[in-house]
Parts: structure tokens; C-alpha cells; sequence
């Protein structure tokens, strides 16, 4: 369910670590509880972002959901096709539904997240 | 978990253990965990904000049809010689006019011509009608209208007799005939009739929320859970799904419909609100209309226009509207339109500012986002 080489944040969010950066999103738990996606607000590329950070929203028909970084480093791309097809985010959470890449200042900060079998229990009894 | 269950008709009242709340349960409160409902505290009680999902549950019903459980509302029953002009006395529309079977759309006035509350009104005979009031506001509702009422007039607060079903949508009709002898095409929209469905006495009403076509159904708390299940039975194969309060709001919005708290408030009269349709000067004197009076001459200090965003956002309930740097006004109500496919919403705004296709700016959490004004309501049905 939860792919055991992104790593999870307590936030809902995961950090997939590719070759020149790290890409994240938000967790299949969290499309759900959200409902149907209809806005994703996102930060402009280029942007120089901290951990703990509040780098975006996601918006349902009812709530608002702010999106947390918890890497450092400056944003190198962003899911712009979330623009016109926000659903994406609901349909793979994991995949086409990314959401922005960051070239980490402190790749350190990854080891302190969850892994997939810590996160499932995360939200298994959260 | 919970604790202290006491059951009063079906109503029942629930402690919650681990918040120490105090919610009142309707008598599909087990209906709604069957079929999957998420709840969610509103006015004090445990109520479906959605089943499926809010947006799939608002196109089925503008579509197909949704079934709503309402039975949080309240009821007060106004009966004697004396009753019309009571009523007359103390709304601002014209209870005179309202025959039997009818109902019409009113509000109870603050002395200072201000909203204390939105409401139906059911004539159900010559001296009894049936006041239908928020949820929110039904002992405030009931408290008002009882010291108001001269001595020799029954007035009850009848809120634990009846469960409230909306079954709402173009197929609410079809889905509905098949259960009752009543001959539902011969109601016309607010109009009533007392008949059965399903074999359970029901007051059939052709009213509702959504801006579709529907029925609001009352009937004994006991009757609820039989009548939810034999609808979402009868309706499977129009379409019908249960639907909750998120669906609610935004189907209503999107037909311009005022909620209380939102649009209409003790700080907002008629004629701010859009609303000056339910009121009838010339139907006697009632509590506020001086004061309607003096405020149509001195013209509104407030108007509530539509808006649809040009931007890219969603403007949300409290968001200030700005004209440059001005401050002209702040939204009611906002949502994604999932009809419409666009973010809107309601808002008061200076009158200078309240024309057709007025340019404003809606601050969202710091970002400026660009709306113009439009005409109400976003929505209205084909038929």
C-alpha cells in the first residue's frame, strides 16, 4: 500500500529520494480523508523552502489542507499539471499526483522520517 | 466510546467519553453508520456531513436524487382561534393569504427588523399551523414565539415528533409515487398534503433545500428508519444515494438559498439580504416593521451580491473583499461549485460595490484573489 522506498512524514506527506532531488506528496491516507481534490496551491519554483515549512494547500469542496515539507532546500519543480486536473491527487497520491521536487540542502533530514511499515502503523492507530 | 445513551421518541442523547460533549443523535443515527456516513458534530448533534463523497452525492442529486436526514430541525406547532393572527402579528409575510396545505417562507424579526431566524411556515388547517425552524436555533426559536403568543393559544415545541427525509432531485417523483396513494404531480411546489408513505402517516411537502425538485417528508421518529430504507430501496435504480450536510451546503449555495449564520444574522435585515420578497408591509402591523420601515428610507448599509472567482482559488466564509485598498465587504458563503465547476459565493458588500460585474479582490489566507459579481442564483433548474 504505502511503497517501501518513499519515506513518510507525521504530516501525511511522502519524500521519494531520486538522483537529483527529492519528490514529494501527500499519502494516500491523507486523498482520502481530504475527499475530491478541486485546487492544489503550490510554491513557485525557485522558492527556498525549510523544514516544517507550509509550502502549500490542497483544497476539497469543504476543507483546506496545508502541505508541509519536512526536507530543506529549494524547489526545483513543480506538478503543474495539477493545475487543470487537480483529481490527479485522488487518483495516485503516490504517483502522477506528486506534488513538488526539492533539491535538498540537508539530505540528512530524510533518515528521521517513517518508513512504510511505521507509517501504516501511523495511520492504522493515528 | 459513549455513555449516558437516553432515548426520548427515537432522539436520542449521547455523552461522548473522551470529549465530554453532549450530542443529540437523530432517529437515523444507525441508518447513517449502515450506510457509511462520516460524522461530524453540527448544532449539537451527530449528523452524515457526507457518505460517498460531497461532490459525487451534489451531482447525484442535481442529476438523479439524494436523500438527506433533516431531523435536526425543529418544530413548533401554533394552533387555536387566535393563530393566524398571532402568526401575522409576529412574521413578516402574509400568513393571511397562506391557505390550507400552502406553506411559505418567512423569518422571525428582532423588534430592529433583524433575522432571529429563518423559517417555514404549514398551514395545516384554519387554526393549526406548523412552524419549521433551524436546528441551531429551535429552544431560542420556541422561547420567542411562546412569549410572544397570547395565553389562550397552543404553542408546542413538537420537535421530538417528527423525523424530517428530503429526498431531493429531478427522480424524486418517480422515486416516490410508487409508495404512496397520494398523487404527488397534483402537489405543487410549497404545497402539502398529510397522506402515508410506505404505510407510515407523512406529511408530504413539496419543498426543499437543494434547488431541485423534491419532497420533504414528516413523520414519526419511529417511522424514520423503515422509510430511509424503503426510499434508498425504492431509488436504487433512479440513481437515489444517501447524502449528507456537505451536499447540503453546496447545492443550497449554488441555488442562492440563505443559511442562518451565514447570510442572515441579528445584525441583517430583509431588504440587505435579497429578501425583500417575504415581506408584506401591507400585511399589518409585525415585530420589526417599523424598523424596516425607517431602514428602507434610509437605504441599506449592506447588500449580498453573488460572486464567482476569476482567479485561482477558492474564496471561503469570513474572507475579506477589498477595492484596492478599501475594505468593502466580507463573504458569507464560498465553495467550489461542483455544477458550475468554478469557485463562488455570497458576500455582503458596500451597495456602491453590489453591481452586476463589479471587479473586487477576496483576501484568502494572505493572497489577493480576483472575483466579479454576478447574478443570483448560480443555479436554477430546467423545469
Amino acid at each position: 500500500m504505502y511503497p517501501e522506498t518513499y519515506r513518510y512524514s507525521k504530516e501525511h506527506e511522502w519524500f521519494r529520494v531520486e538522483e537529483d532531488g527529492c519528490v514529494l506528496g501527500i499519502t494516500d491516507f491523507a486523498q482520502d480523508e481530504l475527499g475530491e481534490v478541486v485546487f492544489v496551491e503550490l510554491p513557485e519554483v525557485g522558492t527556498s523552502i525549510a523544514a516544517g515549512d507550509e509550502i502549500g494547500t490542497i483544497e476539497s469542496v469543504k476543507a483546506v489542507s496545508e502541505v508541509y515539507t519536512a526536507v530543506s532546500g529549494e524547489v526545483v519543480e513543480v506538478n503543474s499539471a495539477l493545475l487543470d486536473a487537480p483529481e490527479k491527487v485522488n487518483e495516485d497520491p503516490h504517483g502522477d499526483g506528486w506534488l513538488v521536487k526539492v533539491r535538498l540542502s540537508t539530505p540528512s533530514e530524510i533518515d528521521g522520517l517513517m518508513d512504510s511499515r511505521q507509517y501504516a502503523e501511523f495511520t492504522s492507530t493515528g | 466510546m459513549t455513555t449516558a445513551e437516553h432515548s426520548n421518541d427515537g432522539f436520542a442523547i449521547v455523552s461522548l467519553l473522551m470529549t465530554n460533549e453532549t450530542l443529540f443523535r437523530t432517529p437515523l443515527h444507525a441508518a447513517h453508520l449502515r450506510a457509511g456516513g462520516k460524522m461530524v458534530p453540527f448544532a449539537g448533534w451527530d449528523m452524515p456531513v457526507q457518505y460517498a463523497g460531497v461532490m459525487d452525492e451534489h451531482r447525484a442529486v442535481r442529476s438523479a436524487a439524494g436523500l438527506f436526514d433533516v431531523s435536526h430541525m425543529g418544530e413548533v406547532r401554533v394552533a387555536g382561534a387566535g393563530a393566524e393572527a398571532f402568526l401575522q402579528g409576529l412574521t413578516p409575510n402574509d400568513v393571511a393569504k397562506l391557505k390550507p396545505l400552502r406553506a411559505h417562507y418567512s423569518a422571525l424579526l428582532s423588534p430592529q427588523g433583524t433575522y432571529i431566524d429563518d423559517l417555514l411556515i404549514y398551514r395545516q388547517g384554519d387554526d393549526e399551523f406548523l412552524v419549521v425552524v433551524n436546528a441551531a436555533n429551535v429552544a431560542s426559536d420556541f422561547d420567542w414565539i411562546a412569549r410572544h403568543a397570547p395565553e389562550d393559544l397552543t404553542v408546542e415545541n413538537v420537535s421530538s415528533s417528527y423525523a424530517l427525509l428530503a429526498l431531493q432531485g429531478p427522480a424524486a417523483e418517480s422515486i416516490l409515487q410508487p409508495l404512496t396513494k397520494t398523487t404527488l404531480e397534483k402537489i405543487r411546489y410549497y404545497s402539502f398534503r398529510q397522506g402515508k408513505v410506505g404505510g407510515r402517516p407523512a406529511l408530504i411537502s413539496r419543498t426543499g433545500y437543494t434547488g431541485e425538485d423534491g419532497f420533504e417528508l414528516y413523520v414519526a421518529p419511529q417511522d424514520a428508519d423503515g422509510l430511509w430504507e424503503e426510499l434508498l430501496s425504492a431509488g436504487a435504480g433512479h440513481g437515489l444515494v444517501p447524502a449528507g450536510l456537505g451536499a447540503r451546503d453546496t447545492l443550497r449555495l449554488e441555488a442562492a438559498m440563505a443559511l442562518y449564520g451565514h447570510e442572515l444574522d441579528n445584525e441583517t435585515n430583509p431588504w440587505e439580504a435579497g429578501l425583500a420578497w417575504t415581506v408584506k408591509m401591507d400585511s399589518g402591523d409585525f415585530i420589526g416593521r417599523a424598523a424596516l420601515e425607517a431602514a428602507k428610507a434610509a437605504g441599506a448599509g449592506k447588500k449580498l451580491v453573488g460572486f464567482e472567482v476569476r482567479g485561482r482559488g477558492i474564496a471561503r466564509e469570513g474572507c475579506e473583499i477589498f477595492v484596492a485598498d478599501s475594505a468593502v465587504g466580507r463573504v458569507t458563503s464560498g465553495t467550489y461549485s461542483p455544477t458550475l465547476e468554478r469557485a463562488l459565493g455570497m458576500a455582503y458588500v458596500s451597495p456602491e460595490r453590489a453591481a452586476l460585474d463589479t471587479e473586487f479582490e477576496i483576501d484568502v489566507r494572505g493572497r489577493r484573489l480576483a472575483a466579479q459579481v454576478v447574478k443570483l442564483p448560480f443555479y436554477k433548474r430546467s423545469s
